[in-house]
C-alpha cells in the first residue's frame, strides 16, 4: 500500500512539473516579449525592464526563477494591467470555487440518486425515462446546456434574473455545469449497483429476512459507491473546463471568464498562471480519488 | 457404404447391448434432408452486425447519421447560396438580407420575386447578421464537425492501437517504461493542454497554406496535434490490457514456434481478437472530438473566419440571442443530433460487439 501510494504521488509531481514544463515553454515559443506593448520603448529602457525582470538570462534560468516564485506562490503580473496574478487567480478562483462545489455536491446527489432509482427499477419506465434523460445529457455541451437555460428561464420566461453585480442567482449555471457529469455518475451508479444486487451477500441478506431499505443502504449502496470514488477526480476536470464557458455565458466572474478573457486578450502570463492552476487541481484531485478509492476497498489490487 | 443388411445377426447374449440392425428401417430422402445445417456459418463480424441491426436506437441512430451525412454531402450542390458570400439579388449584394426569419424574404427578394414571378431559393433557417444563408453556414458546420471527429479519431485509433499492441505484446521492461509514459500522458489535462498549444500555435505557426487544414486553420492543426499526442492513451491502455489476455493462448504460442515474426503475430493473431474493443473506442471517440471542437470554438480557438463550425455559430449566436433565438437553437441542435447519433451507435456496438456481455 505505502509503495502504490509513493508511486502515486511520484507520478502526480512528475505531472505537474511536465505541466509547468509545457506551459512555461510553449508561452516562451511565442514570439515578442511582456514588454514588446503597442508603445515603442528605447533600447535602453527595454534592456533595464529585461534585466529587472531577468529576461535577459538564458530560458532554462528563468524557468529555474519562474518554478522557483510558484512554489512561494508568486505567478507575476499580468501582461495587460499589471496586477498580480496570483492575488487575481485568489479572488476570482473564490468565486469559481463555490459555483464549482454547489455544481459537485448537485451532480453527486442527484446522480447517485437517480442511478439508484434506475436500478432499482431496472426495465421499468423510471428506469427508462432516467436513461432517457441521461443519454440526452450526455450528449449536450455544457455551453449549449447553458445557452438554452439562459435563453429560456432569463430571456424568455424571465423567472430567473439575470446574473448582474446585485443578483446572484447560482442555479442555472450550477444545472448547466451539474448535469453531464451527473449523467455519468447516473450511468456509474446504475451499473455497480447492478452489480452489487446481483451478488451472493444481498441474496443471502434477503434470503434471511433483512429489510428490503436495510438491504439497499447497508449492503448494496455502500459498495455501489466504491466506483463513483474514482469519478471524483475526472468529474473535477469537467466542472473546471466546464466553468470556462459557463461562467462566460453568464457572465460570472469567476476565474473560468478570466482565463478565457485573457485568452482573447493574449495575456500569456495570465494563461500561464491559470493554465498551472487549474492543472494542479485537477492532478491534486485525481492522485486523491484514486487513493481513497484503493484505501476504501481492500479487495482492489495494488499494481 | 451402404451397410449390407443381409448378413444375419450375429449371436449376441442375453445381456448385450449389440443393436439388432433388422429392427431398423433406413430414413427416407425427406428424413436425411432435416439433418441438413439449415443455417450459415457466422463470422464475429456478420453476429455483431446482426445483433446491432436487432437494436432499434442503433437503426434510428444511423438513419439519422445518414440523412445527416447525405445533408452535408449533397446541400451544399442544392442550395444557390455560399457558406461565406453575401446573399445577391441579380447580382447586386443584398444588404437588406440581415437576420431573416427561417423562410423569410427580404424586401429586395420580395421584390424580385414579383418581378419576374420566380421563386428564389429559400433560407431555410433564416440570415445571420452578415446576410449569409445561414442554413449553409449549419450545413458546414456539420461538415466541419465531422471531418474533425473522424480525422480525430482515426489518429486516436492508428496510435494507440500500435502503441498498445506493441507495448502488450513486448511485455516486460518495454512494456514497464511504455506504460509508465502512458500514466503520466493521461493525467494530463486534456482541455488545458488544448488551450495552450492552441493559443501558441495561433502566434507562432501558420499553416494557411496546406489545402484542407489551411481553411480549417491553426486551431485545428493543434488540435489535432493534442489529440495525437494525448487522447490515444485510452486505446493504447484497452488495447494492451487486451492483447495481454490473448497473448496466452496456444494459438500464438503455435504461431511463435513455427517461426512467426514478431509482427505477423500482432498483426494476423492478436489484433484481430481484440478488433471489437478497437471498434467500439474507435466509434466512442468520434463524438468526443466533436465535442472537444466545438467546445474550443466556442471559447474562440476553433476553425479559422469566415470557416463555420457549429461551436462557433452557437457562440456567435449568443450576442442576439434575444431576438434571434433561432440562430442559437439550429447548431445547438445539430450538434445534439449528432454526437447522440454517435453516442448511441457508439453504446450499441459495444452491446454488440463485446462478447463478454453478452447474454
Amino acid at each position: 500500500m505505502a509503495k502504490y501510494i509513493v508511486k502515486r504521488v511520484i507520478l502526480a509531481v512528475i505531472t505537474m512539473f511536465l505541466i509547468c514544463f509545457i506551459t512555461f515553454f510553449a508561452m516562451n515559443a511565442i514570439p515578442g516579449g511582456p514588454f514588446n506593448g503597442e508603445k515603442a520603448k528605447s533600447e535602453a529602457v527595454m534592456q533595464v525592464l529585461n534585466e529587472r525582470y531577468g529576461l535577459d538570462k538564458p530560458v532554462g534560468v528563468q524557468f529555474i526563477n519562474y518554478m522557483k516564485n510558484i512554489m512561494h506562490g508568486d505567478f507575476g503580473v499580468s501582461l495587460k494591467n499589471g496586477r498580480d496574478i496570483a492575488l487575481t487567480i485568489r479572488t476570482r478562483f473564490a468565486v469559481s470555487a463555490k459555483l464549482g462545489l454547489m455544481a459537485i455536491v448537485v451532480a453527486l446527489i442527484f446522480g447517485v440518486v437517480l442511478g439508484c432509482v434506475a436500478a432499482l427499477n431496472r426495465n421499468k419506465w423510471p428506469d427508462h425515462i432516467i436513461i432517457f434523460f441521461v443519454t440526452l445529457f450526455t450528449a449536450m455541451p455544457s455551453f449549449v446546456m447553458a445557452s438554452f437555460l439562459l435563453l429560456i428561464f432569463c430571456i424568455q420566461l424571465k423567472i430567473v434574473p439575470v446574473w448582474s453585480t446585485t443578483s446572484h442567482t447560482y442555479i442555472l449555471p450550477v444545472i448547466s455545469l451539474a448535469l453531464s457529469p451527473m449523467a455519468t455518475i447516473t450511468r456509474l451508479t446504475k451499473t455497480s449497483m447492478l452489480d452489487a444486487l446481483g451478488q451472493d451477500y444481498v441474496r443471502t441478506a434477503r434470503a434471511k429476512g433483512v429489510k428490503p431499505v436495510k438491504v439497499i443502504f447497508v449492503h448494496t449502496l455502500r459498495n455501489a459507491l466504491i466506483p463513483v470514488i474514482t469519478y471524483v477526480g475526472p468529474l473535477t476536470a469537467a466542472i473546471l473546463t466546464g466553468s470556462l464557458v459557463v461562467e462566460n455565458i453568464f457572465t460570472i466572474g469567476g476565474l473560468g471568464s478570466e482565463f478565457v478573457n485573457s485568452i482573447t486578450n493574449r495575456d500569456y502570463t495570465m494563461i500561464m498562471g491559470v493554465t498551472i492552476f487549474l492543472a494542479v487541481i485537477m492532478v491534486a484531485m485525481n492522485l486523491i480519488s484514486d487513493l481513497v478509492y484503493k484505501l476504501i476497498d481492500p479487495r482492489i489490487q495494488l499494481d | 457404404m451402404e451397410p449390407n443388411y443381409d448378413i444375419p445377426a450375429p449371436k449376441k447374449h442375453a445381456l448385450s447391448l449389440h443393436v439388432d440392425p433388422s429392427k431398423f428401417e433406413k430414413a427416407t430422402a425427406e428424413e436425411k434432408k432435416q439433418q441438413d445445417v439449415m443455417a450459415e456459418s457466422t463470422t464475429f463480424f456478420k453476429d455483431g452486425c446482426r445483433r446491432l441491426m436487432k437494436n432499434p436506437l442503433a437503426v434510428m441512430s444511423m438513419i439519422i447519421l445518414l440523412l445527416v451525412i447525405l445533408i452535408m454531402v449533397f446541400a451544399p450542390m442544392v442550395v444557390p447560396y455560399s457558406y461565406d458570400g453575401i446573399i445577391t439579388v441579380e447580382g447586386v449584394r443584398d444588404k437588406q438580407a440581415a437576420n431573416l426569419k427561417p423562410f423569410e424574404y427580404s424586401p429586395r427578394e420580395q421584390q424580385y420575386m414579383q418581378k419576374y414571378n420566380v421563386k428564389v431559393f429559400p433560407h431555410i433557417m433564416g440570415t445571420d447578421e452578415l446576410c449569409r444563408d445561414y442554413f449553409i453556414r449549419v450545413v458546414y458546420g456539420a461538415r466541419v464537425s465531422f471531418l474533425v471527429g473522424v480525422f480525430a479519431s482515426m489518429m486516436v485509433l492508428i496510435i494507440g492501437t500500435l502503441y498498445g499492441a506493441i507495448s502488450g505484446y513486448m511485455g516486460g521492461r518495454t512494456d514497464l517504461i511504455m506504460m509508465r509514459i502512458v500514466d503520466i500522458i493521461y493525467s494530463l489535462p486534456d482541455i488545458l493542454i488544448i488551450i495552450l498549444l492552441a493559443v501558441v500555435f495561433k502566434e507562432t505557426m501558420d499553416f494557411s497554406k496546406l489545402p484542407v487544414i489551411g481553411k480549417l486553420g491553426t486551431n485545428m492543426v493543434s488540435m489535432f496535434i493534442v489529440f495525437g499526442l494525448l487522447y490515444w492513451v485510452g486505446m493504447a491502455r484497452l488495447v494492451r490490457g487486451q492483447i495481454l489476455g490473448i497473448k496466452q493462448n496456444e494459438y500464438v504460442l503455435a504461431a511463435k514456434s513455427m517461426g512467426a515474426s514478431s509482427g505477423r503475430i500482432i498483426w494476423k493473431h492478436i489484433l484481430p481478437n481484440c478488433l471489437s474493443v478497437i471498434i467500439i473506442t474507435t466509434a466512442q471517440e468520434i463524438p468526443a472530438a466533436i465535442f472537444t471542437e466545438s467546445y474550443l470554438s466556442f471559447i474562440g480557438l476553433g476553425v479559422a473566419l469566415p470557416m463555420p463550425s457549429l461551436g462557433s455559430l452557437a457562440n456567435a449566436a449568443r450576442s442576439g440571442m434575444q431576438s434571434y433565438p433561432w440562430k442559437l437553437v439550429f447548431p445547438a441542435v445539430a450538434i445534439i443530433l449528432i454526437v447522440l447519433a454517435f453516442n448511441l451507435i457508439g453504446d450499441a456496438m459495444r452491446d454488440a460487439f463485446d462478447p463478454k456481455l453478452k447474454q
